[in-house]
């Protein structure tokens, strides 16, 4: 049975926390996310939990904490944002080598400098190579959603490997919209209860050493089973998002594509802007453009099949990336579909655009003129580019 | 307590054949503690240093007990968490054993870049005994100095030379330091004082809430003494009152051990590589200011302890 709400994205998301009802949530409060924590606080003085609340004196405590509880057997989250991400980044790196099935919301907040309190990828951008699995939201029924099977596909034998799920600062963590929400008890039948698949530190009959040293000798097939791992999450990924839209009505995948099959051009994005682009190529599609989408939902692993078969027919595509890569080339998502591409024999002509930095608003106006050039790029009257930033002032650099 | 011919054949959580350098004090503390938990069930968390990276090489471990290291700066932080899950579980009646939670930091991993994680731990009263095996420097990267290290002692990164007499600044007074987190139990000891710091650690275990004991840990390669030696190293720093054994217990100071005549500090000096640089022609000045320096720490300590003056 379920119930349609308004909540705002973190709001959402700490009623995802309430159901999951794990066993320890140690975190430390950062603007746009501090809300997710401040409200599980709340269910965890009131007793709606079983969780023990864990407030730390920083993120890379709250990281640290949880690692230590999840290898103590104990199912175990937290949730950050942008400069508290980045300071977790060392422990990010170690959870995923231990393989432990913690999961985390990461509201996305553009890093300092200049301090920025709004919406923007560099944050998870910057981690995405830490060996977690990365699913992106793109609106509040998606957090909520992505939340929950985070930690089945997480907590999966093949897979043991850390989740982040994460949603746009301000833009849905902060804005209210109708989802559906299930009951309690389907949350708590949907996740199951949480096994650790090896021993705990608590189990005092198989003593167990947690982060020993591994040198030149053992090290490399430590990182080899974690890309294993990875590349079996994919299969996981999927059946969770069958199985969960048997659960609720929503199925999920990789990639959502909108309009795409019959397309000639389209737009890849990420999370909340999909949405404005959808509205975009309804208005090309009623004047006849044959305008598509693709929002990657998962972007660790990265579903490079998926993706190849996805846009490989388009003639031109653009990659809008919320965060660069200051590199010259172009944004990380750009980069990962362009060489996703590259098995494709007539592939298409690819452009980036990098927008949206600090929470700059991208308004309907700013996507009808990436598909302008996109259309001139199809016809092979503009050339192809690797970079071009959407909405900012050059004459001000 | 038994005799230290009977703790000798005692098994601990601690096993030998580790790779800690010979003459190093470390695993001496550790064995220590470990005997004084006797068979107690514990898991230990461990900073990155040289007592972790000895201990775990992949695929031995020198661990008897549930271990956890993650990185650097998180010990505590990390074992607050463990002691967290066993509280969760525990209360869902999902684990019904009494288990002890032991951190171990150098004095890198505790005073400098471990120190926020360890203060905000003791603050949220996790029951956890964090020790520092404290040598005074970073030994595992090669000798730099930490804010651990004695005035005037040449290390890597605070070297003696023309225009340095070594590291510029007294060391911080970490013990008082979390003495000052208002926990049930701090103390100090030394290896050399076994039977006191084993009554410290069984007394720190005792306390309902988080407590930390800094125990002098010499290290041969950066003092640069004799692999024989360290042990009546850390005997003459109590001597000198250069480490002073004490412990504050529910917020009252108390002396454990007051030395019958207190030994020049330049006795200590001198038997170690890192203060040569102090015995040549002008060095007294800086001998003195050390002996001054101690000295006015030993009246206040005792001062605070409700001891007579020396």
């Amino acid at each position: 049975m379920q119930e349609r709400i308004a909540l705002t994205g973190n709001e959402a998301m700490a009623l995802a926390l309430k159901q999951i009802n794990p066993d320890v949530v140690a975190a430390y409060p950062i603007t746009p996310a501090t809300e997710i924590v401040q409200l599980f606080s709340s269910y965890a003085a009131n007793g709606m939990v079983k969780t023990e609340f864990v407030a730390v004196e920083s993120e890379h405590s709250a990281l640290s904490a949880v690692l230590g509880a999840s290898a103590a057997g104990a199912r175990a989250l937290t949730a950050t944002s942008s400069q508290g991400l980045a300071y977790m980044f060392e422990v990010l790196y170690i959870a995923a080598s231990y393989r432990l099935p913690l999961v985390m919301p990461v509201v996305n907040r553009a890093l300092s400098g200049p301090i920025n309190i709004h919406g923007d990828h560099s944050d998870s951008m910057g981690v995405r190579d830490a060996g977690w699995i990365q699913i992106y939201a793109e609106d509040t029924q998606e957090a909520y959603d992505n939340l929950i099977q985070a930690v089945r596909i997480a907590e999966d034998p093949a897979v043991q490997l850390p989740v982040m799920v994460c949603i746009d600062g301000f833009i849905i963590s902060h804005a209210l919209e109708n989802l559906e929400i299930m009951a309690d008890e389907k949350v708590q039948e949907f996740v199951g209860p949480f096994t650790p698949r090896r021993p705990s530190l608590l189990d005092l009959d198989h003593p167990v050493t947690v982060g020993p040293l591994a040198l030149f000798d053992y090290y490399m097939e430590i990182k080899r089973g974690q890309a294993e791992a990875m590349r079996k999450a994919k299969p996981v990924i999927k059946e969770v998002g069958q199985e969960y839209g048997r659960w609720s009505g929503r199925k999920y995948s990789f990639l959502e594509p909108y309009q795409l099959a019959e397309a000639e051009i389209a737009v890849v994005v990420l999370s909340s802007t999909a949405g404005t682009t959808r509205v975009v190529v309804d208005e090309l599609r009623q004047q006849g453009i044959r305008a598509g989408l693709l929002k990657p939902r998962v972007y660790r692993p990265f579903p490079q099949q998926e993706i190849k078969a996805a846009l490989g027919h388009l003639k031109a595509i653009a990659v809008l990336d919320r965060a660069d890569s200051f590199d010259g080339f172009g944004g990380p998502l750009y980069k990962d579909i362009r060489a996703a591409l590259y098995e494709v024999p007539d592939r298409p002509r690819i452009i980036n655009y990098i927008f949206g930095l600090g929470g700059r608003d991208v308004g309907l106006d700013d996507i009808r003129s990436v598909y302008d050039d996109l259309a001139q790029v199809a016809a092979g009257e503009a050339p192809e580019f690797s970079i071009r930033y959407l909405g900012v002032r050059e004459e001000a650099l | 307590m038994p005799n230290l011919k009977e703790l000798m054949q005692q098994e601990s959580f601690f096993s030998p054949g580790h790779r800690m350098c010979a003459g190093c004090i470390a695993p001496v503390a550790v064995r220590q503690v470990a005997l004084a938990v006797g068979g107690a069930p514990v898991v230990v968390a461990n900073a990155t240093g040289c007592l972790e990276v000895a201990t775990t090489i992949f695929p031995y471990t020198a661990w008897r007990c549930g271990f956890i290291h993650n990185a650097f700066a998180n010990a505590a932080a990390t074992l607050s968490g463990v002691e967290t899950a066993y509280r969760a579980l525990k209360k869902q009646d999902k684990l019904d054993s009494e288990i002890k939670f032991i951190a171990f930091g150098g004095d890198g991993g505790t005073y400098d870049i471990g120190f926020q994680s360890l203060s905000g731990a003791v603050e949220r009263g996790h029951r956890m005994l964090y020790i520092c095996y404290d040598n005074g420097a970073y030994m595992n990267t090669g000798i730099q100095r930490s804010s651990a290290t004695p005035l005037y002692a040449d290390t890597t990164t605070s070297p003696a030379g023309r225009h340095s007499s070594g590291k510029s600044q007294w060391r911080k007074d970490l013990t008082a330091i979390m003495a000052a987190h208002n926990i049930p139990y701090a103390a100090q000891a030394a290896p050399s004082h076994f039977m006191d710091l084993m009554a410290k650690v069984q007394r720190a275990l005792s306390v309902d809430g988080p407590s930390f004991i800094n125990i002098m840990a010499p290290c041969p390669r950066g003092w640069r003494y004799d692999t024989r030696a360290g042990i009546s190293l850390t005997r003459q720093a109590v001597e000198t009152c250069y480490w002073p054994l004490y412990e504050v217990d529910h917020g009252s100071w108390k002396l454990s051990y007051r030395p019958r005549q207190k030994q020049p500090i330049e006795d200590w000096l001198r038997s170690q590589g890192r203060f040569r640089h102090l015995f040549v022609a002008g060095g007294e000045e800086e001998i003195k200011q050390l002996q001054e320096r101690v000295d006015l720490e030993w009246a206040r300590l005792l001062k605070k302890c409700g001891e007579a003056a020396a």
